[in-house]
């Protein structure tokens, strides 16, 4: 069968940053009209390639031609303009600006050099409706959540083109991650969509950890491992434990020995008790015990008041009503350092802008929970600093195992991996993970859970909060359903507790 | 190929760039002033215009180093000027008003009342960023604006003119044959790199400039560390207000440390702390700062019309801003090197046969 020509051609793609090679020799093709799914476990190069090939990154060795002609780009403006649009996992949008301002920034209709808001608004009205949203345009992007700012820069990102139809401009549209912080219901209207557009001839690179979807949307994917291309298969051609174990390069069966774990370790004596604790708008006043070595697992939809419960729990917001007794005492929760010095710890769902500190070191990030908590006066002597950041840099096997590297040029859930070390050091008795496996591969989602089971059998007791309703009955010896920012069940976990179950709690929710 | 690996590292470090412009700087006065590096003893003192550069920068690189401070939390100290007005002024108007102004009592006491005032000073500026939650421009602009009126409220709008032999050794004396400055200017940056380096304090410091809200999640009292920041970086500007002060033997309220904040803005540019916050380095301030007085200096002897002073100097600033800039450096430095990518004949890359990539296993080969 012969193939039509390449939109777009990789040919042995080099990156190397400081003391890492993130790509050695990648090939990458791209059709047009296909959806290729670009896999690999974190740190096995698929940001780094599309930094490559957005301009993000300047190219170290290899070619790139898109529509057969040679093309190197100096910047993302550049692949823009070539027809490469970009939505990068992390929203890279202004929230303070309105929806149809983040739509036409930069590309703003304008007559004798002033901008026509009315006819800004009026496209970016049609362009919303056109892809079938419901977002009012003219409100500021903040007043939205993350998974409805996601869905405005995939529309930005294909109406960067001709205005009158969006996306005859865009020859390759890269979404990386675009689904990691979306329901089931926004992941099929962003598949409807790319539907549409690869329908009318754009070639969309897919790049996810949800193999679901990649069968679901995709037609080819090429697969990384350790910056090197380890194949280029049709989705058809090639089943998921095949494409798992060509990811990890070794078979897996680690969920189902995990899966033996569940549930076998005992719950100790109450540790944490919150009464009546709420923020008006954030979470309605809500009851809470959590027993010394329990994973209470939290479960409802995006939205639903997860975060914010934990929030208050770690008093990052503070609560307005209620009380909250961690081992007896308790506790003000006025300020992060009061549930710090109570034994609480908190690793965010935002890993970057609540979590890392990205210009400092591993090193550095890792001590710093352990290092507030001591004072500036009172530095980590260097020798049991050393020893304990190499102590967690193996345990968690943070890659690259190098405590000098910068932490913003680690992959996704190499930095989740440094986060989670930066509490484990301080010791907690209650540990507050806000999905620690959104965006991170399935090789470290496996590492992070099997963590869990452990740190919970040595009698911490962990909050695990995860938009997969597998992950938490997998985990959890409770869950907690919330649905509408109110807690409104509480299940013990067990055999007869299934998804089924949670998701009927959580529509039952309604009539209470 | 002209670029080793170790030439690479070394033009990597962050301090390269701005020790080069220095060099540079220093061997541009070679030709107008040919002995210009060597430094004579004369009456057991060393002079020399080496020594004149250190001695005349000293008041900046003391100002220089507690902003970088400040700046390294993401902040910005615009009062340092007038604080170092306020701390001469209030020193030299005590001296003035005893009648032994060469008592050591008396000058200790001056200095005293002149660094307190300074740390009121920077408990103001921390109090109204840290915890009123003011723009730091905003905040410290008040005291800019006010501290010099504060300055000419105490000398009564005079030039006050003192005696004081004890008090004339900060900023014009000399010790060890070398003038007395350098040694407080030594003992500053010494402290403070002990201080921020020996302790958590710089850590802490860092991640608060890096990021705020991670900080105050991971539980560090940043309002605190922010009040001591701007109070060690008034400190230090109160310091130089001693130096000046000391140096002309005299507290001029309205031109002490006049635009010294911008100069020393600057030079912590020039370090290669960034504006934004975060990591900081307290050795490229001090370089900095150097380079700022010695282009001072150098324009002096190159004879570089009065008129047009500030904007050869506002040239080389450019200069060094952009040498200092790595998407800059690419475009000039690199051209070559992406010539070489982008050239058809030897693209392959420099590669390890054993990491070459496997061919995609599709249906059909990518034809070579």
């Amino acid at each position: 069968m012969a193939e039509p020509r390449p939109v777009l051609e990789m040919t042995g793609v080099v990156k190397e940053f400081p003391g890492v090679r993130a790509l050695a020799g990648v090939d990458f093709r791209l059709f047009p009209g296909e959806i290729h799914a670009l896999i690999g476990e974190n740190g096995a190069g698929k940001s780094t390639l599309i930094k490559v090939l957005t301009g993000v990154y300047p190219l170290d060795g290899g070619t790139v031609a898109l529509d057969g002609e040679p093309a190197e780009f100096t910047s993302p403006l550049q692949a823009q303009q070539a027809g490469i649009s970009t939505v990068y996992q992390e929203v890279n949008l202004c929230p303070n600006l309105s929806v149809a301002e983040n739509i036409f920034i930069g590309r703003e209709p304008t007559r004798a050099g002033r901008i026509q808001w009315k006819r800004m608004r009026k496209e970016a009205a049609e362009l919303v409706d056109r892809l079938g949203l419901d977002i009012d345009v003219a409100a500021p992007l903040s007043s939205y959540p993350l998974a409805v700012q996601q869905l405005v820069a995939i529309v930005r990102s294909v109406g960067t083109g001709d205005r009158d139809a969006p996306g005859s401009g865009t020859k390759v549209l890269v979404l990386d991650e675009p689904t990691s912080s979306l329901d089931r219901d926004e992941v099929l209207e962003l598949f409807r969509l790319m539907r549409q557009l690869s329908r009318d001839g754009v070639a969309i690179l897919f790049v996810s950890h949800f193999l679901d979807q990649i069968y679901e949307i995709c037609d080819r994917m090429t697969v990384l491992r350790n910056g090197a291309l380890v194949g280029e298969h049709l989705v058809r051609d090639l089943d998921q434990v095949g494409l798992i174990e060509l990811m990890i390069g070794k078979a897996l069966d680690q969920l189902e020995e995990l899966h033996e774990h569940q549930l076998h370790s005992g719950v100790g004596e109450l540790l944490v008790k919150a009464e009546g604790l709420g923020r008006t708008g954030k979470i309605a006043p809500f009851d809470l015990d959590i027993k010394k070595g329990e994973v209470l697992g939290l479960a409802g939809l995006l939205g639903s008041g997860r975060t914010e419960l934990a929030r208050l729990l770690f008093g990052a917001d503070q609560p307005d009503s209620g009380t909250v007794t961690i081992g007896g005492k308790q506790v003000s929760m006025s300020a992060p350092n009061d549930a710090i010095g109570a034994g609480v710890a908190f690793c965010s769902e935002n890993r970057k802008t609540e979590g890392l500190v990205p210009d400092l070191t591993v090193r550095e990030n890792i001590i710093l929970a352990l290092q507030a908590a001591r004072g500036w006066t009172r530095p980590l002597p260097v020798a049991q600093r050393d020893e304990l950041v190499a102590k967690y840099i193996k345990a968690l096997d943070i890659r690259p195992a190098n405590p000098e590297a910068r932490v913003g040029q680690l992959s996704g859930g190499n930095q989740q991996k440094v986060l989670l070390a930066r509490w484990l050091i301080t010791q907690p008795q209650l540990l507050i993970l806000d999905e620690p496996t959104r965006g991170i591969d399935i090789g470290a989602k496996t590492e992070i859970q099997k963590l869990v089971v452990s740190l919970s059998e040595d009698g911490m007791s962990v909050l695990y909060i995860a938009a997969e309703l597998e992950e938490v009955l997998r985990l959890s010896h409770t869950i907690g359903v919330l649905r509408d920012r109110k807690l409104v069940a509480r299940l013990a976990n067990g055999p007869e507790i299934t998804a089924g179950t949670i998701l009927e709690t959580i529509a039952s929710g309604a009539h209470q | 190929m002209t670029t080793t690996p170790r030439w690479r590292a070394l033009t990597r470090h962050h301090l390269f760039w701005p020790v080069a412009v220095l060099i540079a700087l220093l061997i541009v006065n070679v030709p107008f002033t040919p002995d210009f590096f060597s430094v004579k003893m004369t009456d057991g003192h060393l002079y020399g215009s080496l020594v004149s550069i250190v001695l005349f920068g000293s008041p900046l690189i003391l100002v220089a180093v507690g902003m970088t401070l400040v700046i390294a939390t993401g902040g910005i100290d615009l009062s340092v000027g007038a604080v170092v007005a306020i701390t001469g002024a209030l020193t030299c108007s005590y001296i003035s008003d005893q009648t032994d102004q060469n008592a050591l009592s008396v000058v200790f006491l001056a200095m005293g009342v002149g660094l307190v005032a300074a740390v009121v000073c920077g408990l103001w500026n921390g109090f109204l960023v840290a915890r009123m939650g003011i723009q730091p421009i905003i905040a410290t602009l008040i005291i800019m604006v006010a501290g010099r009126g504060v300055a000419q409220l105490i000398t009564d709008g005079q030039i006050i003119t003192i005696h004081s032999e004890p008090y004339k050794l900060i900023g014009g004396g000399y010790w060890l044959t070398l003038p007395f400055s350098i040694f407080v200017v030594a003992a500053v940056v010494a402290v403070t790199v002990l201080l921020t380096r020996r302790t958590a304090l710089g850590l802490l410091v860092e991640s608060v400039g890096g990021n705020a809200e991670a900080s105050r999640l991971v539980g560090i009292r940043s309002t605190r560390i922010k009040i001591m920041v701007y109070v060690f970086c008034a400190l230090c500007a109160g310091i130089a207000g001693l130096m000046i002060s000391s140096n002309t033997s005299a507290a001029d309220g309205n031109n002490a440390g006049l635009w010294i904040e911008l100069d020393a803005i600057l030079a912590v540019v020039i370090g290669g702390t960034a504006l934004t916050g975060g990591r900081f380095s307290i050795g490229g301030t001090v370089v900095g700062a150097l380079v700022i007085q010695t282009l001072t200096t150098t324009i002096y002897t190159i004879g570089v019309p009065t008129q047009t002073n500030l904007v050869f100097k506002a040239a080389v600033v450019i200069v060094v801003c952009l040498l200092q800039s790595p998407k800059f450096r690419e475009k000039v430095f690199g051209a070559r090197r992406s010539r070489n990518l982008t050239d058809p004949a030897p693209a392959e890359p420099v590669l390890p046969a054993a990491a070459a990539p496997k061919p995609p296993k599709t249906s059909t080969e990518v034809s070579r």
